[in-house]
């Protein structure tokens, strides 16, 4: 039979089917970081349980690692908020204690757990993967099963290596086409959650598929990836290609020699097969896709640069309509007014979503030889991981965006949830290019705009939503 | 985890779609590294009219007085009514925490994030799932009439409204099981054991370098 990659997926990794309906699925690696993880380990010593492969689990702190440069010279003594300093010293005290390989904050390869397991090779086709964390989906754009699960689960692997799942849905996203100049993959899924809206993929797996997906570079894909769940899947997929299986290809958890080989083989399959079923499909063009900005307080309350702000009263469903009325009350926007007229105090360019060494790329190329806008309170870029930011200093990046006046930090979550110092004022809108717009999810009281680097970028320049397809940028070419 | 077998209790309804984990639990306070004590800032930021700390004193704060679970109407609910998608965005396991924390037992709502929906029924909260046309009955019904309470019975997979009206829902029979029961989902997972183990060294032969 006919099978998707997500069934492929599933059917490798049934552990047993249950005769109430449930399965044991077998959970390959999995990514720990100091937020969700230490009631976990608390857990495990109240139960006096074992983990069952302590090897197969990989940590690094990212929420509350402060990103200013003078205190990350100071270690974990850096960190000023007592809290969260705790919480950082009880993942080194748990890693220590079970033996977890531990990229603690002084160490180079430390970063966001999204962006560290792909980096280093941890993340690989075929792998079931967990974290505590929702946007897990990110490591499905190598082809494997990833989803975020809560503190409970977290213990429930480190004790069993397996989860009771039940399995989920299938759901197509196909984006045929190319992508114009200017237009990147935080469009395209921004564009796909205006499309399907937060609820849209709830209880699927989503596969990203068609010409435009496979054009996208694997910082790309991850990009999309990361942000099902804020469609509301938990498994985010794209099928394994040529493009999975270099950027793999020699990074230091990746297999060597004779075990390479193998794995390849096994990789080659990892797509869906032709004629394989999908209960949802939801499909696209690469070239109706502008740059987008969300404008409320869900993901799905995003439109066009070019647009315009929605207008409440035409809206029937009353809660949609509420929800509506509520979003721009909280944003002080106003119906029918131009996206391109929300003035922007801070910037933040970074996260999960869009902190890789493509992404910082792309925001340089806007800043080179611009200026932040005066009217901008403060412009951040922070890396998603050291190793990240060692290459784009390599690269130059970081004097371009000192030189236009952005602030060039050091790696962590930073204001994508605002868990460390690095937050909004009340008040203030932001261009981020992180993953959600919910209240306060910046600091209590922010308005954020989700966007692409190259948006947020052009944003701190000009001071408020600017379409980049109007700036002239040599390298910015279609799906870049 | 505390069993839920049935439950009586006051209704509070929170009209709102696609409420957030970050609006049920905001994140500063995930900062502690216990299981217990989230439930004073159990929707921090509509609750206060300050910003919310870790270790400030919640009985000195000032309240919201028009967000609703401070109605004191309202004060001892158990069981939430809330609309489409709650709990949608960030796995943290917190916001189900805050909610046990509370006092609350059910939530009622048409529809659920996943992860939210799976993380209450490691924390003994039952999450309903009733359609919107009833959804819409038990919200009226909540905010017109003082001391609403709702009968929840997990094993018969109903809530009773206080004409006597019974509503049935459904769950699945895994998740009713371990949580009517109060079950630790480890130890049922570990009396399958041998299944891990034999699962584990075919995954060896087939993928070693997982192993190596």
């Amino acid at each position: 039979m006919a099978k998707t990659l997500y069934d492929k997926l599933w059917d490798d990794h049934l552990v047993a089917e249950n005769p109430d309906g449930s399965a044991l699925i077998y959970i390959d690696r999995q990514l720990l970081h100091e937020v969700t993880s230490p009631q976990a380990f608390e857990g495990l010593k109240i139960a006096g349980r074992k983990p069952r492969r302590i090897e197969a689990n990989l940590a690094t702190p990212d929420h509350n690692v402060p990103t200013t440069n003078n205190e990350r010279e100071q270690g974990i003594s850096g960190i000023a908020d007592p809290i969260s300093l705790i919480q950082v010293k009880t993942l080194d005290e748990n890693c220590d204690e079970f033996g977890v390989t531990q990229f603690n904050i002084d160490d180079i390869r430390q970063g966001i757990v999204h962006v560290v397991g792909p980096e280093q090779g941890y993340t690989l086709p075929g792998l079931t993967m967990v974290c505590g964390d929702s946007h897990t989906a990110t490591h499905g754009a190598f082809g494997a099963m990833a989803f975020g699960v809560g503190t409970s689960e977290v213990e429930h692997v480190l004790a069993t290596q397996c989860l009771r799942q039940k399995k989920m849905k299938n759901m197509l996203v196909k984006v045929d086409g190319k992508l114009g100049y200017g237009v990147t993959a935080k469009d395209v899924v921004l564009a796909v959650i205006g499309e399907i809206g937060t609820a849209g993929g709830n209880g699927h797996a989503i596969e990203f598929a068609g010409t435009a997906i496979e054009e996208l570079s694997m910082e790309g894909r991850m990009t999309i990836c990361n942000m099902a769940i804020e469609a509301g899947a938990r498994v985010g997929l794209v099928a394994v290609d040529d493009k999975t299986i270099e950027y793999v290809k020699g990074r230091p958890f990746a297999p060597q020699k004779e075990h390479w080989d193998m794995a390849v083989k096994a990789w080659n399959d990892l797509h869906t097969d032709e004629g394989a079923h999908f209960d949802t499909i939801v499909e696209l063009k690469a070239e109706d896709i502008a740059p987008q900005v969300t404008w409320g307080t869900s993901p799905e309350m995003v439109k066009p640069v070019t647009g315009s702000i929605p207008n409440p009263l035409s809206e029937d469903n009353p809660v949609k309509k509420e929800g509506i009325e509520r979003a721009l009350e909280y944003m002080d926007l106003k119906a029918d007014s131009a996206i391109s007229s929300i003035p922007v105090d801070k910037v933040f360019i970074g996260s999960c979503t869009n902190s890789r060494i493509e992404d910082m790329r792309e925001a340089a190329e806007v800043a080179k030889g611009r200026k932040v806008a005066a009217s901008v309170k403060q412009a951040m870029v922070v890396p998603g991981s050291g190793l990240v930011k060692e290459q784009a200093e390599a690269e130059g990046l970081d004097k371009i965006f000192v030189e236009a006046g952005f602030e060039w930090r050091e790696p962590g979550c930073s204001m994508c949830l605002a868990m460390n110092a690095d937050r909004l004022e009340p008040g203030e809108h932001c261009a981020s290019t992180s993953n959600r717009n919910f209240e306060g999810r910046q600091g209590q009281g922010g308005r954020t705009h989700l966007v692409s680097p190259a948006m947020a970028a052009a944003a701190a320049v000009y001071g408020h939503f600017t379409d980049v397809r109007d700036i002239e940028i040599s390298s910015l070419r279609g799906g870049a | 985890m505390e069993a839920f077998t049935q439950h009586q209790g006051l209704v509070v309804p929170l009209d709102r779609a696609n409420v957030d984990t970050d609006a049920i639990i905001p994140k500063q306070f995930l900062k502690s590294i216990k299981r217990s004590g989230f439930g004073p800032n159990l929707f921090d930021e509509w609750r206060y009219m300050d910003h919310g700390e870790p270790g400030m004193d919640n009985s000195k704060r000032p309240v919201n007085p028009d967000f609703i679970l401070n109605f004191p109407r309202y004060e001892g609910a158990s069981v939430l009514l809330a609309r489409e998608n709650f709990g949608c965005g960030s796995s943290r396991e917190h916001a189900p925490w805050a909610l046990e924390d509370y006092g609350f037992k059910a939530v009622i709502a048409p529809s659920y994030a996943d992860i939210f929906f799976n993380n209450c029924f490691k924390n003994g909260i039952l999450p309903i799932v009733l359609d919107n046309k009833t959804m819409d009955v038990l919200f009226e019904e909540a905010e017109s009439t003082e001391g609403y309470q709702l009968a929840i019975d997990l094993d018969k997979q109903t809530v009773t409204r206080p004409n006597g009206e019974v509503i049935s829902f459904e769950v699945e029979p895994d998740r009713k099981h371990s949580l009517y029961n109060g079950l630790d989902d480890i130890g049922i997972t570990l009396q399958q054991e041998q299944s891990i183990t034999d699962y584990e060294e075919a995954r060896k032969q087939r993928a070693p370098w997982l192993f190596s």
